[in-house]
């Protein structure tokens, strides 16, 4: 999977982004080839969600380059939106369409975006229903469905457009306790399946058994980025060591 | 004082002659202000100047004076100008049904637009952004993200503007309309029994009221049967 020849699915150089005065990302290099599995951690405000928003240009940033399969990202919207459609995003609140049912949630971009006509739309949707364990909840609407439940969707209208990489964003830290695991499950599936995939997460058990490589994040910038085992064994900087003795305490 | 029941029972047929004119008044403002008021909203919310501020001072003119006053200025006041008479709006404006109509119409926009802004508003952000990512264009998120959620928002403030319109048609008898309230006002001059004639009319209105408040009730119930676990 990781050939080293292979041109990187997304290139970020030297990214930068201020909020006003604040400067939310500072020089933020990193490249992602086809296949790879990348987690970032770091403590809140550090820049992750950021630095994923930038991706897809949820943020626009303000100086370096970022290169999505290929396309660099500027000011001209159709280009956004030609990277928008290889890049899927799960939010940490979900973000469902609160008036569409669950199948009619993916349904509506694989119509728009993806000019199928309605069955096959439907019959799409319901496939990617069936990866993420729910298609017994498809005609029901998202209020009706647990917070995992919902994640899944989220995840299954995200993937149904067939990106090349999928980001996610903190996926796991609105829900209960109980709800993380369905989630979690899903997305290991996912990885085994090869799908390439920035994820932000808190989760370091899960990090551990999917990351090919954690990248950590504090004051905007990239700390280290290593191996799991690396990582966890071995961090270099007190930063990290600082971050991990916090959260793995418990 | 004398009180009589029965001349209320009998009025009330008479008072329906003016039905047509109050049905058809707030049928036709509501329709005008709904299209103008969309158009308002959308220059407001373009996030361009002079789309925004005109749209801006329209809704402040149009909210911050008194309907009333509005109808004489359009009825009274338009005439006076040579440009009018000979515009192709002249036989719409020569007609007291033509300036109350325009006049209604137009204060509605100023509160419509500013009701479905306040839909608009309350869409969350984040579905806007699990569009953008999706890739659906500015277009589609406008008709197929945003606005669902925007109507049903909208919908118990546009619903309370509908029925004050009902109400506020009764102001074009000012301006010789024969409606319920001007057919009423030609009664109370015959009968001079001001009480009964206008305890007809109220009763009248009441009904009407009721009526589009339970049809607004179910829809606002249909369209929010996502939001019922």
């Amino acid at each position: 999977m990781n050939d080293n020849n292979q041109e990187p699915i997304i290139i970020l150089q030297d990214v930068c982004k201020f909020f006003g005065d604040f400067q939310a990302l500072r020089n933020i290099n990193l490249q992602v080839k086809k296949g790879q599995r990348i987690v970032v951690c770091g403590p809140s405000g550090s820049g992750k969600s950021t630095m994923i928003r930038c991706i897809n240009r949820l943020e626009e940033h303000d100086s370096g380059k970022i290169i999505v399969s290929g396309r660099e990202l500027t000011s001209t919207v159709k280009d956004i939106d030609a990277v928008r459609r290889e890049v899927g995003m799960v939010f940490q609140n979900f973000n469902l369409f609160p008036h569409l049912t669950a199948i009619k949630n993916l349904m509506l971009a694989l119509k728009l975006v993806r000019k199928m006509n309605k069955s096959q739309a439907q019959e799409t949707a319901m496939r990617f229903l069936e990866r993420v364990r729910i298609p017994e909840q498809a005609d029901k609407y998202p209020i009706q469905l647990s917070g995992g439940q919902q994640q899944r969707v989220a995840i299954a209208r995200a993937l149904c457009m067939n990106p090349e990489v999928m980001l996610f964003d903190e996926p796991t830290s609105a829900l209960d306790p109980e709800m993380i695991s369905e989630v979690l499950d899903v997305m290991i599936d996912l990885v085994n399946d090869g799908l390439t995939m920035i994820c932000v997460t808190h989760e370091m058990g899960f990090a551990r058994s999917v990351a090919d490589s954690i990248v950590f994040m504090d004051w905007g910038e990239i700390v280290e980025m290593k191996s799991p085992d690396e990582f966890f064994e071995n961090p270099e900087s007190e930063r990290t060591k600082l971050f991990l003795s916090q959260i793995l305490s418990h | 004082m004398t009180f009589e029941f029965l001349l209320i029972l009998e009025s009330i047929p008479k008072m329906l002659a003016g039905l047509g004119i109050t049905i058809q008044l707030l049928f036709l403002s509501s329709f005008f202000g709904l299209c103008l008021g969309i158009i308002l909203l959308l220059m407001r919310i373009s996030g361009r100047w002079y789309l925004s501020f005109p749209a801006f001072m329209y809704i402040y003119f149009f909210r911050g004076t008194p309907i009333l006053v509005q109808i004489f200025v359009i009825y009274h006041g338009f005439p006076q100008f040579e440009f009018i008479r000979e515009s192709i709006f002249w036989p719409i404006l020569r007609e007291p049904f033509g300036c109350a109509t325009l006049s209604l119409s137009l204060n509605s926009a100023a509160y419509v637009s500013e009701i479905l802004r306040g839909g608009y508003l309350g869409v969350e952000k984040g579905l806007h952004e699990a569009g953008m990512a999706l890739g659906l264009s500015k277009y589609h998120r406008f008709f197929f993200v945003t606005t669902p959620i925007a109507v049903r928002l909208a919908l118990p403030a546009y619903s309370n503007d509908f029925i004050s319109m009902i109400k506020a048609t009764a102001l074009a008898s000012t301006i010789t309309l024969m409606d319920m309230t001007g057919v009423a006002r030609t009664i109370v001059s015959k009968t001079f029994a001001p009480y009964e004639i206008f305890i007809a009319a109220a009763i009248i209105y009441l009904i009407i009221t009721w009526f589009f408040q339970r049809g607004f009730g179910l829809f606002e119930k249909r369209i929010s049967r996502y939001t019922i676990r």
